[in-house]
């Protein structure tokens, strides 16, 4: 469990990127901070491994106050997933992926069998293990960098727009693949991003930011969805230009959802069609 | 008493500051030439730079010729030309501006190979012709790349024009072989300091240059 | 060519001199120029100070520093050891600057992550930002061998045995193939040597070789 009490982080010039957050992400489940830029989202996923301390309040993982443990170890023993993946340019992705274990002075094979355990978990072929990083896709960068979040076992993984740099289809499977891995393992996953879909596909829990990191509503993806807290959630969702006014239309190949203005949202499953998951 | 004061001493002598020979005449000698120099090697390199930089051909020919002329040993350019055209200004000249050039060269297309090339596809896009997007574009954003390779270019020479004396020349390198022959090292130490005076001087005037450019490429 | 062919045996001993002059120069002025370089980059202040000394001291004619240096520091205007000590300072002038932009080089994300990771701030620097930094830093060094291995040949002009004074002699007595050798050796010494930091480069770096 990630507690925040009544965090606030002002800088020397005078802005103050988060004032007075109060926040639970349960043990086992993925908490999504979802709010446009600036709004101190990323702060606060940094405020739980220390890059980030705050001016006033108190960080608890567990029953443990952050402010007392010393960065470095706290840091390896925290997952870390950044946009653009953040991987070692000079390390082979075997090497990339092993970094936190050997940090920690586990030994090279015993560090390297794990990693390949994982490059299996991500999706990603052994033979990619010999390659720089840079020959990689973007998509398969980004497997590398949450097979590296995972590398020394730890309790909590923080996100922070892990997917944001990749295209629409990549980050689908990204998505994914990140749930079928929540399934398997159940982290303590704390997600940052700024697309609600993103938040609501992968969310057990969202919390919407405004600015200042001022919660606008925190609940599960249907009880946001279905009841938006105030206008600047409901503007948020996309709610507010009568876009979720729904109505269905009939074509050869199924059925279609069209918004208000006729837009095609989406399609009808589960009644005629049988492989729904293709 | 020591080495430095000493030399001070030489040069606030007012029977070597005057004169034909004296540290005026010579430490205007150092000037020009060192000026005439990256003048020839600007001619000469800035052009080429532009082509290197607009086109991207060529680059790998330019990148090595520029390591091979680094290499170039300027004492023994000096001497090689000296034997062949005899002594005087044009060996020196000839090894200066040699030394100049890879400089200058860099200076000028990398200016203009650093620009993003989103900067210039745009410029083409709102249908400027290639020589515009040279003149408007490219030697504007790539000034003060220029600048500098023209800086670092006018720092060398300044210190290795010295060796013209070697060749029968002039330029404050004259105190330098004197006092070396006759173990006079007060007058090769004043020798030195006046041209680190000549060069703080040169890159005084250099930074201003530099501040200018940078401020117009702000404001346009 | 005749002239090269009856003196062999000179040109391979000023060679070795020469080399033996330049190479402690240019491994100095390297292993100097880092911390100096991660000085200037790491406080605001000594940035703008470091740099503008080291271009000064570039701007002092290498005649006079070889012959003043060794009343400064008491050995003798022939000693090898001073000659080594000026190109050294003449290199980290060269290469203060490439340390310098080197290290600033290393992309902010890289940084952040590997500190997300756990890096303490020295494991950081020797294992991720050192050698990240390192094809500027090649890049400078390959300058700074290049330009100490040409500035050698100026220290003859004192006595120093090199390869400049196959110009110093060439000279004097009129003999042009003699000077003509002395640069042609010169260019091919550092071009070797130069091409030596490359291979040494893609060893050290296998990364850098490889592109998708």
């Amino acid at each position: 469990m990630i507690r925040f009490e009544d965090v606030s982080k002002s800088y020397p010039d005078g802005t103050e990127a988060v004032r007075g957050f109060t926040l639970e992400a349960p043990t086992g489940c993925t908490t999504v901070l979802v709010g446009s830029s600036g709004c101190g989202k990323t702060t606060l996923l940094r405020m739980v491994n220390r890059m980030v301390d705050p001016t006033s309040g108190i960080v608890w993982i567990d029953d443990e106050n952050v402010a007392e443990v010393p960065p470095v170890p706290l840091r390896r023993r925290i997952g870390y997933v950044m946009q653009n993946a953040g991987l070692l340019p000079h390390r082979l992705v075997i090497d990339n992926i092993a970094t936190v274990p050997l940090l920690n002075g586990v030994p090279k094979a015993e560090a390297h069998r794990r990693a390949s355990e994982l490059m299996e978990l991500v999706g990603l072929e052994p033979r990619m293990g010999k390659r720089y990083p840079d020959q990689l896709s973007g998509g398969q960068q980004q497997r590398v960098g949450v097979a590296r979040g995972l590398a020394a076992d730890p309790n909590i993984l923080l996100m922070d727009e892990p997917f944001g740099a990749v295209d629409p289809l990549v980050r689908a499977d990204l998505q994914a693949e990140l749930l079928r891995i929540q399934r398997e393992l159940h982290k303590t996953i704390l997600f940052v991003t700024h697309d609600i879909a993103e938040a609501l596909a992968l969310g057990d829990q969202i919390v919407i930011l405004a600015k200042g990191a001022r919660i606008a509503q925190t609940g599960t993806p249907q009880e946001v969805v279905a009841e938006p807290a105030d206008s600047f959630v409901a503007d948020f969702l996309g709610l507010g230009r009568g876009s979720l006014d729904l109505h269905l239309r009939e074509t050869p190949t199924g059925t279609l959802v069209l918004d208000a203005h006729g837009r095609p949202a989406g399609r009808l499953v589960g009644e005629s069609r049988t492989d729904a998951t293709a | 008493m020591n080495y430095f004061t000493q030399a001070l001493a030489w040069i606030a002598d007012p029977e070597n500051l005057h004169g034909d020979g004296g540290l005026l005449a010579r430490s205007w000698e150092q000037i020009w030439y060192t000026l005439l120099a990256v003048l020839v090697a600007s001619v000469i390199a800035i052009p080429l730079g532009y082509l290197v930089g607009h086109t991207g051909r060529g680059r790998g020919l330019v990148v090595a010729t520029s390591g091979a002329a680094r290499a170039l040993p300027t004492l023994g350019v000096v001497t090689l030309v000296g034997l062949i055209f005899g002594i005087g200004l044009f060996a020196p000249m000839v090894a200066l501006v040699l030394l100049a050039v890879p400089s200058v060269l860099a200076g000028a297309y990398a200016g203009v190979e650093a620009i993003d090339p989103r900067t210039k596809d745009a410029a083409r896009s709102m249908g400027m012709s290639e020589w515009q997007v040279l003149t408007k574009v490219e030697i504007p954003l790539g000034l003060p790349l220029l600048i500098g390779g023209l800086r670092s270019a006018t720092l060398q020479v300044v210190a290795t024009a010295t060796l013209a004396a070697y060749v029968g020349a002039g330029g404050l390198g004259r105190f330098l072989f004197l006092g070396l022959k006759t173990q006079d090292y007060p007058q090769m130490l004043a020798a030195a300091l006046l041209v680190m005076v000549i060069a703080l001087i040169l890159e005084g005037a250099y930074e201003l240059a530099e501040r200018q450019a940078a401020q117009r490429l702000r404001t346009h | 060519m005749t002239w090269v062919l009856a003196n062999l045996q000179l040109i391979g001993s000023r060679t070795v001199s020469h080399l033996l002059l330049a190479v402690p120069a240019i491994v100095l002025s390297f292993v100097l120029a880092l911390p100096l370089g991660w000085i200037a980059n790491r406080f605001r202040w000594s940035r703008a100070t470091l740099l503008s000394a080291a271009g000064l001291l570039y701007a002092i004619p290498s005649l006079p520093l070889f012959v003043v240096l060794p009343t400064i520091l008491g050995f003798g205007v022939r000693d090898r050891l001073n000659v080594i000590v000026a190109l050294t300072l003449y290199g980290i002038a060269l290469m203060v600057r490439s340390a310098a932009d080197a290290l600033a080089s290393v992309g902010a994300p890289v940084v952040l992550s590997s500190t997300a990771l756990g890096y303490s701030a020295a494991s950081r620097f020797f294992q991720v930002e050192l050698p990240l930094a390192g094809p500027v830093l090649l890049a400078g060094l390959r300058v700074v061998a290049v330009s100490t291995i040409s500035l050698v040949t100026v220290s003859s002009l004192l006595g120093v045995d090199n390869l400049g004074l196959l110009f110093v002699d060439g000279f004097q007595r009129g003999i042009l193939a003699e000077v003509l050798t002395g640069i042609v050796a010169t260019v091919l010494l550092a071009l070797i040597v130069d091409g030596l930091l490359v291979l040494l480069g893609r060893l050290l770096m296998p990364w850098t070789a490889v592109r998708r």
